[in-house]
């Protein structure tokens, strides 16, 4: 594969100035232009698009009086440009505005929920990602073995399921039919933290874990053999360097760059993931205040935590891309 | 130009029976076999269960979350309607949306992913930061962005998810166009003075079928997972009517009682989604001979060309 460093790119590879640094830079800036594009496009889908947002809230037949008096708390009366000022420059100073539906501020409302989903994520991530990077580095090792074998025709079954057919058949086996061992539903109210009961955790953790495990394990697994198959490697081999030392110390970082992307787009499936999964489980946490806010058309509320989602998913996507680059090893040496 | 056509026909041809016994022969493999089968059932059920329906699917017939019975092979969901009923009547319009967004998403995608690549330069930059853009977010979120001032109307959410499939198909075939585009076939043509659009669509294009159709079958995994996602938070079509996503919903309050109005429906989105992305990889491995996802050797080929330059 072209990972491994073919001469005409290793070639084109001396340049003036840090590339990483470059790349890096570059990537800034193309991150700050899609957040702002994004900001756009959230603004014009809830304020813009079908004519009046007042309308859509109020219902068709709202009185004159109330959808004049919405209008202006939304701002709609105002220029397009003034509207969007308005709300991009409050999302930057913490004035998010009222919820329309409860008219407490969004924040107090958003904030327990967006450690509850922190807490979702992070944990989730770091027992996926590990769990993937050592499941799919030992079927590679073991490659054509029983539990390389067994484990690819698992993995494409489990890499076809939809999140919420997971979760159901988790509650299934561990919370109702088969066995009673686990709370199936969180009854924690909105607005209480995660960690007063953790074990609410336990099913919300192993669905995302369950789905999430296989990218990283598959990705693993063929950056691995890639590795192992390697010139290095052979030479390594030849110049009769432990086993376990061409494992860890020749093939597992050069596997483990490609393999850092696909973490990423781990962590990117979660901002998507835990909505479905929060609300299956009835975890407080802002997947499940997203669809609460678009029941309840609470559009404040709806701006706020799409734009969350979207600026984690910016931001990761540029840090998966700086930790793999720098987790190359060819890049550092110094040409 | 009337001399690059005898020679260009027969290889068109070729390629097309090419690409015909790849599909046969990943079916006639275990794993494809196996994947065809199962999706083949569940598309069976669905396209002919409306017709051979017991019940109508929005009937009261039964006891609320009654248990199996003679009658009532898979017991009533939690309002007393016959779930086997419902089950059959619940999955053609899910795979109807799931064919719709597929088409929409590949369609769109091709064509900015073989346009950005072929193009370069400024159009290159706009297609791909657009998708970036689009990337941004997650294609629940996205759709539920867009559904949430429009209300769950059942083509907005079937053109929102195609949308949204189209910047990852465009990814995809952006660096399977890098490869095709240096080619001498590719060169030939553009010195023989073909225009830019006719040498995307006479010389790229026949050369990405495969990967196509790769990419084809994991969007309509993707959509199935997607809309039985969104149907399972309230977000298909209207309340009496059956779907799986929606069954799946509705009746978990009383899975100690008849757990079948959850299994089925849960079980026939899984056999869906396992059946055409087992075949996928089988096809995968035939036609492209990597035991690895367009995908994810995009990712390495990415890397690849940001680390060389």
């Amino acid at each position: 594969m072209a990972v491994v460093a073919d001469p005409s790119t290793v070639a084109a590879g001396v340049r003036v100035g840090n590339p990483i640094a470059r790349l890096v830079r570059r990537r800034l800036a193309f991150g700050v232009l899609t957040l702002f594009l994004v900001s756009v496009v959230v603004f014009v889908a809830t304020e813009v698009l079908p004519g009046n947002a007042a309308f859509a809230i109020l219902g068709r037949n709202a009185s004159p009086v109330r959808v004049r008096a919405l209008e202006n708390q939304l701002h709609l009366n105002r220029g397009l440009f003034d509207q969007y000022w308005t709300w991009i420059s409050g999302l930057f100073e913490g004035r998010l505005g009222n919820s329309l539906v409860n008219s407490q501020s969004v924040w107090s409302l958003v904030e327990p929920r967006l450690v509850n989903s922190a807490i979702l994520v992070l944990v989730t991530g770091v027992i996926g990602s590990f769990l993937g990077v050592a499941l799919g580095a030992f079927a590679a090792l073991r490659k054509d073995g029983w539990f390389d074998r067994i484990s690819s025709v698992v993995l494409l079954a489990a890499t076809s399921l939809p999140e919420f057919v997971v979760a159901i058949g988790l509650i299934i086996l561990l919370a109702t039919v088969v066995f009673h061992v686990l709370p199936g539903v969180s009854l924690l109210a909105p607005g209480t933290y995660a960690w007063s009961e953790p074990q609410l955790l336990i099913l919300p953790v192993a669905t995302l874990v369950i789905v999430i495990v296989p990218y990283t394990m598959r990705m693993m697994r063929a950056a691995m053999i890639e590795a192992l198959e390697s010139d290095y490697v052979e030479m390594a081999q030849l110049k009769g360097v432990p086993e376990w030392r061409i494992v860890l110390v020749h093939a597992l970082p050069n596997a483990i760059a490609p393999t850092i992307q696909v973490i990423g787009l781990g962590f990117l499936y979660l901002a998507g993931g835990i909505v479905i999964v929060e609300n299956v489980f009835n975890f407080p946490g802002i997947g499940q205040g997203l669809v609460e806010a678009v029941n309840g058309r609470d559009i404040p509320t709806i701006q706020f935590i799409v734009v969350v989602l979207a600026a984690f998913y910016v931001v990761m996507n540029i840090l998966t891309d700086v930790i793999a680059l720098l987790a190359t090893p060819r890049r550092r040496i110094a040409r | 130009m009337p001399s690059a056509r005898p020679l260009s026909r027969p290889r068109h041809r070729a390629r097309r029976r090419e690409r015909a016994s790849a599909l046969l022969t990943a079916a006639r493999t275990p794993r494809g076999a196996i994947g065809l089968t199962m999706a083949a059932v569940v598309v069976l059920a669905a396209v002919i269960g409306p017709l051979v329906a017991p019940q109508p699917a929005t009937a009261l017939v039964t006891l609320a979350f009654g248990k199996p019975s003679g009658q009532f092979w898979l017991g009533g969901d939690y309002l007393g309607r016959d779930v086997l009923s419902r089950v059959l009547d619940g999955g053609w319009v899910l795979l109807v949306m799931a064919v719709c967004a597929t088409a929409i998403g590949i369609a769109g995608g091709a064509l900015a992913g073989v346009s950005a690549a072929y193009l370069r330069g400024v159009s290159d930059g706009i297609i791909m930061r657009s998708a970036d853009v689009i990337l941004s977010f997650p294609q629940v979120v996205f759709a539920l962005l867009l559904l949430s001032l429009l209300g769950p109307k059942l083509w907005l959410i079937t053109l929102t998810v195609g949308v949204s499939h189209a910047p990852q198909v465009a990814r995809v075939l952006r660096a399977a166009t890098l490869d095709v585009s240096e080619r001498d076939f590719v060169r030939a043509a553009e010195l023989q003075g073909m225009r830019p659009g006719k040498v995307m669509v006479k010389e790229i294009l026949p050369n990405l079928v495969s990967p196509l159709m790769v990419e084809t079958g994991l969007r309509l995994t993707y959509s199935i997972t997607i809309f039985a996602g969104l149907a399972f938070l309230g977000f298909g079509q209207a309340p009496p009517a059956a779907t799986w996503g929606t069954m799946i919903y509705e009746n978990r309050i009383g899975l100690s009682q008849n757990p079948w109005a959850v299994i089925v429906p849960a079980a026939l989105i899984a056999l869906l989604t396992i059946g055409i992305n087992t075949y996928t990889d089988a096809f995968a491995r035939v036609a492209i001979g990597a035991d690895r996802r367009p995908e994810e050797a995009a990712l390495i080929g990415n890397l690849g060309q940001e680390l060389g330059g």
